[in-house]
């Protein structure tokens, strides 16, 4: 079944809230997936700076040091540790050779995805869990997203949790289920992509981050997932300054829009949707089939 | 008239008052606040009680009622009136997917939009949709009517059977064995009566046409055996 939300602001007042109104929202669907919970809070980014948001299975000791050891291995970093999770902050010139370094010295320690603003907190367990582990009320952000799963393809493991990241500042989270996606991982790999999981929704992040790579924008990419992917899906997707929502064309799995002058939010349902402020006065509707919806704060600036 | 406060009353229990409400009993009113998108409000209704939900439900009011009356001031979420035997359930606003599925008796009326499948598989039911509704709508429908004062999305009535179904607007396309046929005078005139109890004023029958089965699909045809 499997719950998502979404949260893009427009007001930057509501910034400040963002972390809280999305983690009510996510907890508000935990009955639509037991199995996982993850979100990506997009930040402010700093100049000059890129983040990579990491995890480990075994966080005392994968954590200790780490940022001694980074510097050691020729990358100044800061590291700051969320339980199994951890954010290394570097200059973004050195973004690329984060992976490489961390191969070396840390091998165990998985990357939930890079980028300018974007931080990515995902676990096995319930929302209210994992919203409380990470801490994410207390995050502000411009925009975010979350899932909460039941589980139908691959395993219940922390990197089967959504949201999936394959691209800088990308991520990607699904209800549905896709059937051609081993072909199309097979092409993707051919294309030179890495992937880290069996999970369908994987694949699903990596296509829209090759046609991205290709030229696309995200828009573009998801009118071409129309024709790519097969199956059923609903996605909400997440760029540096953009937020996108396309549901395939048969459109069974579950979904409601509102959008008011401050935000626009998405949630599988409209329970999920009740919390958030004038809610009575938005804009409700559900997303028409096979039809790309998509925000972006530069094109609104 | 007994308000329940959903904020504060379980909806088992609401749904329990409904369900063990006596013959012969004088309170049939209920008004409901505070629903917030919940699932499965004024499931199960067996008698002749009214229901007014202030604000918006998720999944399934209203399913299997048989004899009441549920008013949403507000919209729907899936499967709305789902499996309806009798009675009448009015959404004042949307209403999300399939919308009256399988429903057998009774008067659905959709005061908004209507997602997709839209009285699928429908049995006997009746349903007006003020606004538009949804791809795949009336798909196996077997009998009742559709009524839509607005446009269809793709693949109306796609294998129906004997639902009749009525457009005011534009049809985006018509599914298998689903095409359009006379208006007769009997038509015209269930029409009418079905636009008045849906208090849809303003409409004459004469600005729709039908829709029905070609008949083609649903009995086997021996010239097509090679296919099996």
């Amino acid at each position: 079944m499997c719950g998502i939300v979404g949260l893009f602001l427009k007001d930057s007042r509501l910034e400040p809230q963002l972390g809280q109104l999305l983690s009510d929202m996510l907890i508000t669907m935990t009955d639509r997936g037991p199995d996982s919970a993850g979100l990506a809070i997009y930040g402010s980014a700093t100049e000059g700076k890129a983040k990579v948001t990491i995890q480990s299975a075994k966080p005392d000791i994968d954590f200790a040091d780490l940022e001694r050891d980074l510097a050691e291995a020729g990358l100044p970093a800061r590291v700051a540790v969320k339980s199994t999770h951890a954010v290394v902050a570097v200059a973004a010139a050195r973004l690329a050779d984060v992976r490489s370094v961390l191969a070396a010295i840390r091998p165990d320690v998985r990357i939930m995805g890079a980028g300018d603003s974007v931080e990515i907190y995902k676990e096995v367990g319930l929302p209210k869990d994992v919203v409380a582990r990470f801490d994410i009320r207390s995050m502000s952000g411009s925009h975010g997203i979350g899932h909460t799963r039941m589980a139908t393809e691959s395993a219940v493991t922390t990197l089967g949790a959504h949201p999936f990241s394959t691209g800088s500042d990308q991520c990607l989270v699904h209800n549905g289920s896709l059937s051609n996606h081993n072909n199309l991982r097979r092409e993707l790999i051919r294309e030179g992509i890495a992937f880290e999981t069996q999970n369908d929704t994987e694949v699903a992040a990596a296509y829209l981050t090759a046609e991205m790579a290709k030229g696309k924008d995200l828009g573009q990419a998801l009118t071409g997932a129309l024709d790519d992917l097969d199956g059923f899906f609903t996605f909400v997707v997440g760029t540096k300054s953009g937020f996108g929502v396309v549901r395939d064309p048969i459109a069974c799995k579950p979904a409601v829009m509102a959008e008011t002058d401050r935000y626009v939010a998405f949630g599988s349902e409209y329970r999920a949707l009740v919390n958030l402020p004038d809610i009575e006065s938005a804009r409700i509707w559900e997303p028409e089939p096979a039809t790309v919806y998509f925000w972006d704060h530069q094109k609104a600036a | 008239m007994p308000v329940i406060d959903l904020a504060t009353t379980p909806l088992r229990e609401f749904n329990s008052a409904l369900h063990n409400i006596q013959k012969g009993s004088n309170d049939l009113s209920y008004e409901v606040a505070n629903p917030r998108g919940s699932h499965a409000v004024a499931v199960g209704i067996d008698g002749p009680v009214m229901v007014d939900v202030n604000g918006s439900v998720g999944y399934y009011c209203a399913g299997m009622n048989d004899g009441g009356t549920v008013t949403v001031h507000g919209s729907a979420g899936p499967g709305v009136a789902e499996n309806m035997m009798s009675g009448k359930v009015v959404i004042e606003g949307d209403a999300s997917q399939y919308a009256g599925a399988t429903g057998r008796g009774g008067l659905l009326v959709i005061k908004g939009n209507a997602a997709s499948r839209c009285g699928i598989s429908m049995k006997g039911i009746d349903i007006v949709v003020h606004g538009n509704i949804g791809h795949m709508s009336a798909f196996m429908g077997q009998s009742g009517h559709l009524v839509v004062l607005g446009d269809a999305g793709d693949a109306l009535g796609d294998s129906l059977y004997e639902a009749k179904l009525f457009v005011r607007g534009a049809v985006k396309s018509l599914g298998a064995d689903c095409i359009e046929k006379e208006m007769r005078p009997e038509h015209l005139q269930k029409l009418a009566e079905l636009l008045e109890k849906a208090d849809a004023k303003g409409v004459r029958p004469e600005e729709f046409k039908r829709y029905g089965s070609a008949r083609k699909l649903y009995n086997f045809n021996i010239d097509n055996a090679d296919a099996y």
